[in-house]
């Protein structure tokens, strides 16, 4: 298929863009195969270049010969543009509605994009699952990395290689593999330095009704123990719902079977009704004649706020069963790509001060999300505004994202990023240029041969321009666990992304340039009294010598 | 006051944490005339907790357990102190003392009053010169030839519960400010307020008329066309009515209102809808609640919020102020504000509008001039609405509270716009209702002047203003563009957020929760330091060895790069 095929008018005059906090535009509109370019041909910064990919939906409005076309981006942005002629109108319409819903992954933006910019280090080999383990070899000798899931034939949403214990051989994770959802067996998410405990996820074991068992499963777990140690497995669904997962072949690990874990049920939601959340919430947010009363109301009937903290609390609970108890968790859900991937993100974010650097946070987000399976493509197929039938959409990933935002929010000097990094990773997750967020698993990205077809979000993150951009100026290494209040007051609303459009951010920003101004010149003034006392110091080393006769 | 100290001191009492109830600091109790004083017996960390008897709310005892009595502390400032006293015998002595001494019945049981005041007389007198509010008129350019002073109100004879001193239009005869006077609640008649010196519009302030249904008085029509007159170039005035209309129209059964637009020539009637003080003082105490729910859910913090419509009255205080200021400001046209009384929403929406207007009083002395001018000298009720005396509960009402809630509200979408951070509202909050200063006790200055304050009690201002360093916003420049003219705040609804800092202070944090303003203000002081360094440097460096550190000038704090 060939894009010129689906754009009828590719070009039309006289186009009147509309759009927030920037004064209205007139310029000529053109249809790309991937963009929607508006230009003035005046200056080029009042330029629009959007992503087809972006669009989540988009309304016509007709008044007379004038056509309007209301364009809602999966960022959450609306613009409107004015369009002169009926029939123009509508094949820009009819365009952009097909544009941007193309199934087709070959066609997707990320494999015609060409970097603008120098790739200095790869992105795509910045975080080989090899180097991790490196890393864990230095601090302990009780993990290996398998390759039995080298063809993804084991377990197609989970990567090449993966860390289980040493003493587990790869025929045991086999059989444990058939006894759990998507064959994703228990395998290493994190190892707290501090005390040897661990973390690992999998998918829920298949007991089904009759309560079928696997010694296999539970040799590899127990295989995690230390002697005489209990450990916690953190189920991320209620009691009930897990109870139900029975008669679909599903289950959960019975006290019988594995006697030296205890079960804990939490209750955080799935992936329609977060979508649901999502859509309510965003549209609380955009209806600003809402009285206080029926604002809060909206916000509350969202129940956005109500997984944030659901979420953090599971994750604190799987931090706490760690730090403070000493014990080993497993964490799972059902399938273990959603609920369960933010549980053991967000506990390492708690937990290990690593991740909250730059880099860190990218191997995070690699490695817990990307290598561990979460079905991107799937869940961010489409954001707030669609119309059509939510499939496996869910804002699972933006979930986190705001939750990292509200440790963040309450941590300002333990990040080494600031919100910009966390909103660019939510942009990118739904419309980018990049490869990195297309595919589903490992092994779709690996068969789409992306590394070597697209380029890496991560090659562009690294550049210094970039990473100085994101950049907390308040940060100050530590070594800290860090215990997020989950008090509801403690919970705010994401403005950064949900208000973004709505509510100017000049004066914030005026803050954060303050901000910055502040700690620069601090750095400035050390740096020069540091160079007078090191000359100083020099000067009385140097006197007595010149006093020498 | 020693007298209603049944039992000065218990021991083995316990101080439980709220947070988390099973540790608990085991000490000593103690009641003295002024405070409750908990010292922990741990002998490393002898920690102490005190409270001002002048800030206790309340003393609930809960009924006894086998591990004794407790006692749950409200504060004023919405802390709690909950203790656990093995003897009930003893809680109950305790509840009955704490019960007496902070209710006191007369002025001279109150702190501020109980102490010696020739102890320090002349700091005392000081004290009360820190402030002038005449020379803050005179920097707004008044008066003027439209502005004047009037010596209507000297020994308080036209209005007891306004200033002496009264700024009035200048064609405003003697029979019509009297005229005038006799026409408005309390005879407070409209005066001048704030002027704006770019617009040479002004707001004026007064209480309701007594229209009734058909009353009319020609002086108080001549006064509102002085005021129009006041302001060269403008056909009309706003008359702001803070009230909602419906309040406005039952005052006309009692002979009161609002001015009726057939009668006035050239006023513009506005209703603004703050509710009144019945309603501010129950919404206040269901937001109180929210803030002590122990593990609220987010739906049942949220409908808390909600319900308690807490954010929504602080939305219309608000909302009064931005549309006076608009109105001075942008249209250029005076504006006459009253709610019945015009002591307490007038009070609110005309200082919030000083706020909005004038960079001076985003200031710490700013703040404490437009509080003394607005609140003060007004006749803002402190004494009955904060309850320094045991009296009607009805009179009660977290008036200033709210003045100084907007005023965060307004920090935190302006950070660079304030002079003072939070813990400055907090403390101002703090010392209207402690009584440790002679400031806020009484209901009016002639009541003050009566009672000899000045020469019997400190100023508060000072105090604050030598603590200055603590309560410094280090975000604040005073070349910033959000510290010229007006500030135009957002007032959707999603723009406010619930006082964590005023309403829900308790709660801890591992590691300690860090906050920008503290992390900043520590790297101002250190980049002080270096640059004193720097200069001691350049001084002590003889000319010609090495070149120890470049000019001044390449470090000074030149910021026109980063604007």
């Amino acid at each position: 298929m060939e894009f010129a095929e689906l754009i009828k008018t590719p070009r039309v005059d006289g186009v009147v863009l509309r759009r927030p906090f920037l004064p209205t535009v007139e310029g000529t509109l053109c249809l790309t195969g991937h963009h929607l370019i508006l230009s003035s041909r005046q200056d080029n910064t009042e330029e629009l270049w959007l992503l087809h990919a972006n669009i989540d939906a988009i309304e016509k409005r007709f008044v007379g010969s004038l056509g309007t076309i209301i364009v809602k981006c999966k960022d959450l942005r609306v613009i409107q543009l004015d369009i002169p002629g009926m029939e123009e109108c509508l094949n820009i319409a009819s365009s952009i509605e097909v544009l941007s819903t193309l199934d087709s992954v070959s066609l997707m933006y990320p494999l015609f994009y060409r970097p603008m910019f120098q790739v200095i280090e790869d992105g795509w080999k910045s975080f080989l699952p090899e180097d991790a383990f490196k890393d864990l070899e230095s601090m302990t000798e009780e993990w290996r990395l398998s390759d039995v899931n080298k063809d993804y034939s084991v377990c197609s949403s989970y990567p090449p290689l993966v860390a289980v214990p040493k003493d587990v051989d790869d025929d045991t994770l086999r059989k444990a593999a058939a006894f759990r959802h998507g064959g994703r067996f228990p395998v290493l998410s994190y190892y707290h330095k501090k005390n040897g405990m661990v973390m690992m996820r999998s998918g829920q074991p298949l007991t089904g009704t009759n309560g079928r068992r696997c010694k296999e499963d539970e040799k590899l777990i127990n295989a995690t123990l230390r002697a005489g140690k209990r450990g916690y497995i953190i189920d991320t669904r209620t009691v009930s719902v897990a109870q139900q997962a029975k008669a679909r072949g599903g289950g959960f690990e019975s006290e019988a079977n594995y006697p030296q874990w205890r079960r804990i049920h939490k209750a955080i939601e799935r992936s329609s009704i977060l979508q649901e959340s999502l859509i309510k919430l965003v549209e609380a947010c955009n209806d600003q004649s809402h009285s206080m009363d029926r604002w809060l109301s909206k916000l509350e009937a969202s129940n956005w706020q109500t997984h944030v903290k659901e979420i953090l609390t599971t994750a604190c609970l799987a931090a706490q069963c760690i730090d403070r108890e000493g014990a080993s968790v497993l964490v799972h859900g059902t399938e273990g790509t959603d609920s369960t991937l933010q549980v053991t993100s967000l506990a390492q974010i708690i937990l290990d001060p690593a991740c909250r650097t730059i880099q860190g946070f990218q191997a995070l987000v690699e490695r817990e999300w990307l290598q561990a399976g979460h079905p991107f493509q799937q869940r961010c197929s489409q954001s707030a505004y669609s119309n059509s039938k939510p499939r496996c959409e869910a804002p699972v990933f933006l979930l986190f994202l705001d939750c990292v935002w509200q440790i963040l929010r309450q941590f300002p000097c333990s990040f080494q990023f600031s919100q910009h990094f966390l909103v660019l990773l939510f942009e990118h997750t739904y419309a980018s240029q990049f490869g990195t967020f297309m595919g589903n698993s490992a092994s779709e990205r690996s068969k789409l041969n992306l590394s070597q077809k697209t380029v890496s979000l991560w090659s562009w993150v690294n550049r210094p321009q970039e990473v100085e951009r994101l950049s907390n100026p308040l940060y100050e290494a530590n070594c800290l666990v860090i215990w997020p209040s989950v008090a509801p007051q403690s919970l705010l609303l994401w403005e950064g992304v949900f208000l973004r459009w709505k509510r100017s951010s000049r004066c914030l920003d005026e803050a954060y340039d303050e901000m910055v101004h502040i700690i620069q010149y601090n750095k400035e003034l050390q740096n020069k009294v540091n160079n007078l006392r090191r000359q100083l110091a020099q000067l009385e080393t140097e006197e007595p010598l010149l006093q020498t006769p | 006051m020693m007298e209603h100290i049944r039992t000065p001191k218990v021991e083995n009492v316990r101080l439980i944490d709220r947070t988390a109830p099973r540790k608990a600091m085991v000490g000593t109790l103690y009641l003295s005339a002024t405070h409750t004083i908990f010292v922990e017996n741990n002998p490393e960390t002898r920690r102490e907790t005190w409270v001002l008897h002048s800030m206790v709310a309340s003393v609930e005892r809960p009924p006894t357990t086998p591990s004794g009595s407790h006692l749950v502390v409200h504060t004023k400032n919405f802390q709690v102190v909950q203790l656990l006293i093995p003897q009930e015998r003893d809680a109950m002595d305790v509840q009955a003392s704490l019960a007496r001494l902070s209710r006191p019945e007369k002025y001279s049981e109150l702190y501020c009053l109980s102490i010696n005041p020739n102890a320090n007389k002349e700091e005392r007198e000081e004290s009360w010169s820190f402030l002038d509010l005449q020379a803050d008129y005179r920097r707004m350019g008044v008066p003027n030839n439209l502005w004047v002073s009037t010596p209507a109100n000297s020994e308080y004879r036209v209005c007891d519960t306004y200033p002496s001193e009264l700024f009035v239009p200048k064609s405003a005869t003697p029979p019509v400010i009297v005229g005038s006077s006799k026409f408005r609640s309390r005879g407070r008649l409209p005066v001048l307020t704030y002027f704006h010196q770019d617009t040479l519009a002004a707001i004026c302030r007064c209480s309701q008329p007594l229209s009734g249904f058909s009353a009319r008085s020609q002086e108080d029509e001549q006064m509102l066309e002085a005021i129009m007159k006041s302001n060269p170039g403008s056909d009309y005035i706003y008359v702001v009515d803070t009230r909602p209309k419906l309040n406005a129209m039952a005052n006309r059964a009692a002979g009161k209102g609002y001015e009726n637009e057939d009668h006035y020539a050239n006023i513009k009637l506005q209703f603004i809808g703050i509710e009144n003080i019945h309603v501010m003082r129950n919404s206040q105490q269901k937001i109180i609640d929210v803030g002590e729910l122990k593990t609220p859910s987010m739906g049942d913090f949220l409908w808390g919020l909600e319900s308690s419509g807490w954010l929504k009255h602080i939305k219309a205080v608000l909302d009064a102020g931005v549309f006076i200021a608009k109105a001075v400001a942008e249209e250029g046209i005076s504006v006459v504000v009253h709610c019945s009384d015009g002591w307490d929403r007038t009070a609110q929406a005309c200082s919030v509008a000083s706020v909005l207007l004038e960079p001076y009083y985003r200031t710490m002395k700013g703040l404490m001039l437009l509080i003394e001018r607005d609140w003060v000298s007004f006749g803002h009720k402190f004494s009955h609405r904060y309850n320094h005396l045991e009296g009607d509960p009805k009179e009660v009402s977290p008036v200033i509270d709210q003045f100084l809630e907007c005023v965060w509200q307004l920090s935190e979408q302006f950070p660079c716009a304030f002079e003072f951070n939070e813990r400055f509202l907090v403390q101002l909050h703090r010392h209207v209702y402690s009584c440790q200063y002679g400031n806020f006790l009484g209901n009016s200055q002639k009541e003050r002047r009566d009672m000899g304050l000045r020469e019997r009690t400190h100023s508060l201002w000072p105090q604050l203003w030598k603590d200055r360093a603590q309560y410094a916003n280090p975000l604040y420049r005073a070349d910033h563009t959000q510290t010229q003219g007006m500030l135009r705040p957002n007032t959707t609804p999603y723009c406010f957020k619930m006082w964590k800092g005023m309403y829900n202070r308790v709660e801890k944090s591992s590691p300690p929760r860090q906050t920008p303003t503290d992390l900043l203000t520590a790297v101002r002081e250190e980049t002080q330091q270096l640059e004193e360094e720097l200069t001691n440097h350049q001084e002590v460096a003889p000319g010609g060895t090495a070149q120890p550190g470049t000019k001044q000038e390449d470090c000074s704090p030149d910021k026109s790069g980063s604007n």
